[in-house]
């Protein structure tokens, strides 16, 4: 039960800020929080790819700046982070064969990233570089630091343009959208083959290409139905699913046998 | 109509496998092959990854193979001593093979390998028949009959030591070259995803000379305890037995079998092993070309640690 928390930081944070506004007169500190509306989901097997909407609120906005449209919010949604290796296809005698390879740990396995704006219109590369925030920005830490650079980057790229390919880092230009002057609505892309596990949501608030404030939350994704259970018993208990493998082949051309006899 | 693949973890469509399922099925029926040989590449063609088109193939391959030999069972064309070392064989092959498959998918080689083996095997057993079967034409349309090579003709494996006697094949033969034969069956079984009938039955006739009317049971009634045991393995060692895609292909499979034995009753022998023998190559040519054309994506990735 996050929402009750996230009103409770609200209240506290814009009471200090009162505090603090009324003894020295400066301007409101801008804050940034986000909610969702539950920290699980769900996906059945047949799951094929869906928007989650996530709602926050600006605290304190100037309401001059508001008007200007020069707030601009950066949602992340962040899969768990796990190794890959990423490996490159070569002509071995006219066969294509897979050899070089590089191991980076700690990838996030999805980033859908949602913005009011084009990336490149809201702040400069630089503080992108320093939040870490972009696909393109992802620091991808290689297992074999002795590699060289130019190969590193290379394979970074290629992860990197793998993972967009198959919907996984996505970007959704315009999937912030501000309701009122405080209130936005995020909108990420889970892909249909969006990781279980605990995703990270975070926002990031820009005041005229400043980056002023970021708030998480914890989301937990989970595959649910009939064919998560066969996968869950395929890998918890895998002798007995291979036990029933073979006596369903062998009832099946008993069956079949049976059925279908003709002599 | 689509079903989500538990393990393979992607949608398909289920009239499509049920299709495959039968077509093989009625091939397999037609020519007396499990047809493994057949599912595992239709299924990398079809978007399964390789590792769970083998060990899925291997678990389909044991309903076919139920059905066939009940049916040998019953006509006595089984010898079971015979399968029965063949057996003890496979088992120690396939698991070597299991070994061998882990390895390579770890260090990614799997895909390249299973293709390659593919290819030279179906390619030379393909071409191997389409010869026999062309020549075997070619002499009945002069009008002489048909040499086939009799029993009695012994060659070196028949000077080897540890002999058997195996009653219901008519065999004094070694157990060597038949636990051999076991075991390289075996290890194909878990590395290709098939029984392995497409090699164990002209090997049985050639060169153990055993009676052709013996062979298809026999070497049926392994194929299910080492494809069985292949099956165990892969669930076990690598989880990548899909049950649902497996089942799907066996209902499609046993159906389809019965139709095409029939229509294998219409066509003689080596017209039948003719026409077999040109589909072997076709499978191998076509996965030989995915070999050597450039593919679509030069990088592909993997999560670490499978196993």
């Amino acid at each position: 039960m996050r929402a009750p928390n996230a009103f409770a930081t609200a209240i506290v944070l814009s009471l200090l800020a009162a505090a603090v506004s009324a003894k020295a007169q400066v301007p409101l500190t801008e804050g940034i929080q986000i909610g969702l509306s539950t920290d699980n989901v769900s996906i059945t097997a047949g799951f094929s790819g869906a928007d989650l909407t996530i709602f926050g609120s600006l605290e304190n906005p100037d309401p001059l700046v508001a008007r200007q449209g020069r707030y601009d919010v950066i949602v992340v949604l962040e899969g768990p982070p796990k190794p890959v290796v990423v490996r490159r296809k070569d002509r071995v005698l006219g066969v294509w064969v897979n050899l070089d390879s590089e191991t980076f740990e700690n990838v996030p396995m999805s980033y859908s990233v949602a913005t009011t704006r084009p990336l490149q219109d809201i702040t400069e590369p630089n503080s992108y570089k320093q939040l870490s925030l972009g696909a393109s920005n992802l620091y991808m830490q290689p297992a074999d630091a002795g590699d060289s650079p130019a190969t590193i980057e290379e394979f970074t790229a290629a992860l990197r343009e793998r993972k967009s390919a198959t919907g996984l880092y996505s970007e959704n230009v315009g999937g912030v959208q501000f309701l009122s002057q405080n209130l936005f609505r995020a909108t990420v892309r889970l892909a249909p083959n969006v990781p279980v596990g605990t995703h990270k949501a975070r926002a990031f608030l820009f005041k005229s290409g400043l980056f002023i404030k970021e708030s998480s939350a914890q989301l937990e994704i989970r595959k649910s139905g009939f064919e998560q259970s066969i996968f869950r018993v395929a890998h918890n208990y895998s002798f007995l699913y291979g036990v029933f493998a073979i006596s369903l082949a062998m009832l099946t051309g008993w069956l079949g046998r049976l059925i279908f006899r003709r002599d | 109509m689509g079903i989500y693949l538990p393990i393979a973890e992607i949608s398909v469509n289920i009239f499509v496998l049920l299709a495959m399922g039968a077509a093989v099925g009625f091939l397999s029926g037609m020519f007396g092959v499990g047809g493994g040989f057949l599912i595992t590449p239709l299924l990398i063609f079809y978007n399964i990854p390789p590792a769970i088109a083998v060990a899925t193939g291997a678990n389909q391959v044991i309903a076919s193979s139920v059905s066939g030999v009940l049916s040998h069972m019953k006509r006595g064309t089984l010898d079971f001593k015979l399968g029965g070392v063949l057996l003890a064989g496979g088992i120690v092959g396939s698991t070597g093979g299991i070994y061998v498959f882990a390895f390579l998918r770890r260090l990614g080689q799997l895909d390249l390998f299973i293709s390659l083996l593919y290819v030279v095997l179906l390619g030379t057993v393909g071409g191997l028949m389409l010869v026999e079967s062309v020549n075997a034409l070619r002499a009945t349309r002069s009008g002489a009959a048909p040499v086939l090579k009799k029993s009695g003709q012994h060659n070196w494996i028949h000077r080897l030591p540890l002999k058997m006697r195996f009653r219901a094949s008519k065999l004094f033969v070694s157990v060597i070259p038949v636990l051999g034969l076991g075991a390289g069956i075996g290890f194909l079984s878990s590395i290709m995803g098939v029984g392995g009938g497409f090699i164990m039955v002209p090997a049985l006739i050639y060169l153990l000379k055993v009676p052709t009317n013996v062979v298809i049971g026999t070497s049926l009634f392994q194929i299910i305890f080492t494809s069985a045991y292949t099956t165990l393995v892969h669930a076990t060692t690598n989880q990548t037995v899909d049950v649902v895609l497996a089942f799907l292909l066996m209902a499609g499979g046993v159906a389809g079998a019965q139709y095409g034995a029939k229509a294998g009753q219409r066509l003689r022998g080596e017209q039948l092993r003719a026409l077999l023998a040109l589909l072997v190559l076709a499978v191998a040519i076509r996965l030989a070309i995915d070999l050597f054309v450039t593919p679509p994506n030069l990088y592909s990735l993997s999560a670490v640690g499978l196993n």
